[in-house]
């Protein structure tokens, strides 16, 4: 069933469509796409390339793991530095994350315990075995990556556990693609990242869509995917509709995961939070409620860090996120920052969009 | 991390599932999905079930678009497009 999706026959015809859309279309039209997978599907299958020449594509701030603030890494080190026992645990890419004060990869070479976990899943699990210590999960993502914390703080709360706490840096994307719009980002249509709206429905982009007036196109990660939903986009820009529209519909639903929500919403409050390298974004921020803050380990050790930069010097990490620029025109790219030796967050991430330029360097436009 | 793929359910003991990626098994938590059964499709996501995939609605869209493209002639086009 996937292979329909990847078919070149079709794929064709969409693009012929699509030529035929812009055909009466002066000037350029840019949508952007906010999620590090879309960005690889589009890179990676040369999307870009096909496309007509005034059809553009910005990179939005689709990694998670890039806007996570400096301080939040190194204030989890600094708690694990005083804390007994502790474990940390985290995904394998916030892992090399680099800090003014070094990543989680430098701190377990200084000798510290950090586990590089797939799943909060199997950190719960390490909690449950090694009951002598004490399992932090340094928990970031999107929606997507929220629900299943949320799952897991359902079963720690029902099992009573003791052993097992967050670091929640998790974060809201439509708040990040409204403080870009309202900051003046002039996109003309936005690709609406499938897996998020899996979790928060189309219901919970409209009211981007109802302020803001640009058209959205939820769309699937298959190459086919996008270009559709490239050519929805087309035809609502020309039509002058202002909608959201649902082209991944095998998968997302109109209302969302609606156990997901309610479990989400029965941990997790919204405040404002930094992004880094993209300052504070008002209502952004999950952090756990007043009744469940003993889940959170900054209830327990509430180090202050002072504020750190964000960026290297000379990183444009944060032009990329703000889709102002693409990595190719940042002069350390390729050079000097490679994934090898990443300069900024974007490097590092594979869903960093300069990760992602570079490892296909040959096919973007 | 944010990578969420398809795959079906072969198995489920209360809240986990064993999620089969073309021969590759691996389990995944189900807890926000209440009704799902053997033989679904699911999209997992660090390892948690978060939404079905049905099946029935992806081929009747990919059908559906390609009606949709025959039936606007598209064949007259100068596209510019490279052959693949
Ligand atoms: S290429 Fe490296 S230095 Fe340049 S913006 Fe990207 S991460 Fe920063």
């Amino acid at each position: 069933m996937i292979g329909e999706w990847r078919d070149s026959s079709t794929a064709k015809k969409i693009l012929k469509a699509i030529f035929k859309e812009v055909r009466n279309i002066d000037g350029v039209v840019k949508f952007m796409d906010v999620c590090g997978t879309h960005e690889d599907t589009i890179t990676r299958y040369g999307l870009r390339a096909m496309l007509p020449q005034n059809v553009q594509i910005l990179a939005g701030p689709g990694c998670p793991v890039c806007i996570t603030p400096v301080e939040d890494i190194v204030a989890m080190m600094e708690i694990a530095k005083v804390a007994k026992n502790i474990v940390i645990t985290t995904f394998g890419d916030m892992y090399r994350i680099p800090t003014p004060k070094g990543s989680f990869a430098d701190f377990k070479a200084g000798g510290r315990d950090v586990r590089i976990v797939y799943s909060i899943y199997d950190a719960y699990k390490m909690a449950l075995k090694e009951k002598d210590k004490m399992v932090v999960h340094f928990s970031p993502g999107f929606e997507t990556t929220t629900a299943p914390t949320a799952g897991i703080l359902e079963e720690v709360s029902s099992q009573d556990i003791k052993n097992f706490k967050i670091y929640s840096v998790h974060r809201l994307t439509p708040p990040a693609v409204e403080f870009l719009l309202a900051q003046g980002t002039e996109i003309d249509g936005l690709i609406t990242p499938g897996h998020v709206s899996a979790i928060i429905g189309v219901r919970g982009w409209e009211y981007l869509t109802e302020n803001y007036g640009i058209p959205q196109v939820v769309s699937g990660f298959e190459p086919l995917d996008v270009l559709l939903s490239v050519y929805m986009l087309l035809k609502m820009y020309k039509n002058g509709e202002k909608e959201v529209k649902n082209e991944y519909t095998r998968v997302v639903k109109y209302k969302g995961n609606e156990s997901a929500q309610r479990s989400i919403e029965k941990f997790f409050e919204v405040r404002d939070a930094k992004w880094r390298a993209l300052g504070v974004i008002e209502r952004s921020g999950l952090f756990l409620r007043k009744e469940y803050e003993e889940y959170e380990i900054r209830t327990y050790y509430p180090v202050e860090v002072p504020e750190l930069p964000d960026l290297e010097r000379g990183c444009r990490c944060g032009e990329v996120l703000r889709g102002l620029i693409l990595p190719t025109e940042c002069p350390l790219f390729g050079r000097v920052c490679t994934p090898r030796n990443p300069v900024g967050p974007c490097m590092v991430s594979y869903e960093g969009t300069c990760q992602i330029f570079y490892k296909y360097g040959s096919l973007y436009r | 991390m944010c990578l969420a793929i398809p795959g079906k359910i072969v198995e489920i003991r209360g809240t986990v599932a064993i999620v089969d990626y073309g021969g590759v098994r691996k389990e995944a938590r189900v807890d926000f999905l209440p009704d799902v059964k053997v033989g679904d499709y699911v999209i997992v996501h660090t390892g948690f079930a978060i939404e079905k995939m049905d099946e029935g609605a992806a081929e009747k869209s990919i059908e559906a678009w390609n009606e949709i493209f025959e039936s606007e002639s598209l064949e007259d086009l100068d596209h510019g497009e490279d052959d693949e």
